[in-house]
């Protein structure tokens, strides 16, 4: 059977490159490079390599990258180590409503201790309005949290411009770059970020390391207490093999960022033209600009179909993808990104995301597009919202208070 | 996460589509979750001839269609009446926990399918 992987925003394959450079780390060189003796010695300079390597990327110092153990702590840090430090300045955050959930929720806990939080809506293509973001700052802010890429949508904030707005108020901004790394110039001095996020498992590194920019002289409260590695801001032993495979796949990325980008949007377009030519009733979810996407996302919904259905039957064609419905979102409620640009309910279950990579091919797609019209139709013809004439039965009051509870 | 059966009727569902002349119909479910199911009743004597649906939903709410379709054909309403979602999902082998609340309806269907059946045709 085919096995075509098009769910690159969920996680990617450990890189050929990554994973030769990372193997030495595992036996001839398994030292602890907070340790004074040969074997700690020869694997701290591979810690400050890959260092530099993630600076690079991100067009920052070396001595203002971070190593962590994935995005979500990176973002857990980030927001719970200024409210800490800041506190006596004021309580107020500004973020928005379609962040990943490593910024919501701990905004959300934040909220239980005594913050309080703005949470920006979007409009209809998922965009923010940077006017209604300024407005909002108030004496009292003492952060801003905005992704710089949203990983539903593909959508691309604009980060610069609100790393300016920051600036001009003298706030905080801390960007999720988890998404956009990689995939597009992510540079934090250009945009004028304090601090940015990014995870080694969605740019071709294992699972289980991620980085974070902390721009120089910005005072953050620890998150993890114990050892002094990383001059303090992050204890524990450094997981040295995924941070030599982290700095490679950003020296890979930064390398490729270009051709990658070129090759992977041409694939994209043709899937996002292919499926909108040849199925009627498909809505796409996200900026219809393609430029203000990332390259590699493609959101779409298939009217009448809910998503789970709908991926089980792309998996038994051996098609990876993923979708928004609550049934695949371990909730009751479909994609709170859906539900803050507004998509209708059955929409927002039938909201469909695939997202490529650069091993993907042209066949690839063509096979995808070949195999989509009669699953979707077939779908369609089981579903009792395909031709309606009375209308969708719409609210559960059982479920709200499934949810509640 | 599923069982080989649920694959199976989710992948082969029995009985999809509409009876042109059913003398009962039945729908629960709602959009806000995800699931809506709708069986197609054509009752005889007072014995379920024929039983098909259609539904909007994940794979258990589709696969607990096709099962209950099969568990309706040929009883009596009275013995259709009987029949439990928690039945349907044994029938499946079960469902996964999270599975059982609102794609797990198929059985309230017929139940809705049989009533109407009952509202046109008073004994």
């Amino acid at each position: 059977m085919n096995k075509i992987y098009l769910d690159n925003n969920a996680t990617t394959a450990v890189k050929e490159e990554v994973l030769d450079a990372m193997l030495p780390y595992f036996r001839e060189q398994f030292g602890n490079p907070s340790s004074v003796h040969w074997a700690g010695r020869m694997v701290s300079s591979a810690i400050e390599k890959a260092r530099e390597q993630v600076a690079e990327l991100l067009n920052c110092s070396p001595a203002e990258v971070i190593f962590l153990s994935c995005g979500s702590e990176g973002d857990n840090y980030a927001i719970k180590g200024t409210a800490e430090a800041l506190k006596h300045k004021g309580n107020h955050i500004i973020t928005t409503a379609v962040e990943h959930p490593a910024v919501l929720e701990t905004c959300e806990a934040l909220e239980k201790d005594g913050f309080e939080v703005t949470y920006l809506g979007v409009d209809r293509d998922g965009m923010l309005d940077l006017k209604e973001l300024e407005a909002a700052i108030t004496p009292q802010t003492i952060l801003i949290s905005v992704m710089w890429a949203n990983n539903e949508t593909g959508n691309i904030f604009p980060i610069s411009e609100i790393g300016a707005i920051a600036k001009k108020h003298r706030v905080r901004f801390h960007t999720d770059a988890v998404q956009a790394a990689g995939k597009i110039p992510v540079d934090v001095r250009a945009a004028n970020v304090d601090m940015a996020v990014i995870s080694g498992h969605k740019i071709g590194a294992p699972k289980g390391v991620g980085a974070m920019y902390l721009k120089r002289g910005t005072k953050i409260n620890r998150f993890m207490h114990g050892g002094h590695q990383e001059r303090n801001r992050r204890a524990g032993t450094h997981n040295v093999a995924g941070i030599v495979g982290l700095g490679v796949a950003c020296e890979l990325a930064l390398r490729d960022l270009d051709s990658n980008y070129a090759y992977v949007r041409q694939l994209r377009d043709k899937l996002e033209q292919g499926i909108l030519e040849t199925i009627p009733e498909v809505k796409l979810n996200g900026h219809p600009d393609a430029d203000l996407r990332l390259p590699n996302t493609l959101n779409v919904s298939f009217n009448y179909i809910e998503g789970e259905s709908l991926l089980l039957f792309f998996d038994m064609k051996g098609i990876a993808a993923s979708s928004g419905s609550a049934c695949t979102s371990g909730s009751l409620e479909p994609s709170h990104v859906m539900g803050a640009m507004g998509v209708d309910i059955v929409l927002a279950h039938s909201s469909t995301r695939f997202s490529l990579g650069p091993d993907n091919t042209e066949e690839e797609i063509d096979y995808v597009l070949n195999e989509l019209p009669p699953i979707v139709q077939r779908l369609r013809e089981m579903s009792p919202l395909y031709n309606r004439e009375e209308p969708t039965p719409l609210s559960c009051d059982e479920c709200r208070m499934v949810h509640r509870a | 996460m599923y069982t080989e059966k649920v694959m199976d009727h989710f992948s082969n569902p029995r009985n999809v589509g509409e009876i042109a002349n059913a003398n009962g119909v039945g729908e629960v479910g709602n959009a806000s979750c995800g699931d809506i199911m709708k069986i197609y009743l054509k009752v005889e004597g007072d014995v379920i001839q024929d039983v098909k649906f259609k539904t909007f939903g994940c794979g258990a709410a589709i696969a607990t269609s096709s099962m209950v379709t099969e568990l309706a054909i040929g009883k009596t309403i009275d013995e259709a009446l009987v029949l439990t979602n928690q039945a349907v999902a044994e029938a499946l082998d079960g469902l996964p926990p999270a599975k059982m609340h609102c794609s797990n309806l198929a059985a309230d269907a017929l139940h809705e399918a049989i009533k109407d059946y009952r509202e046109k045709h008073p004994a």
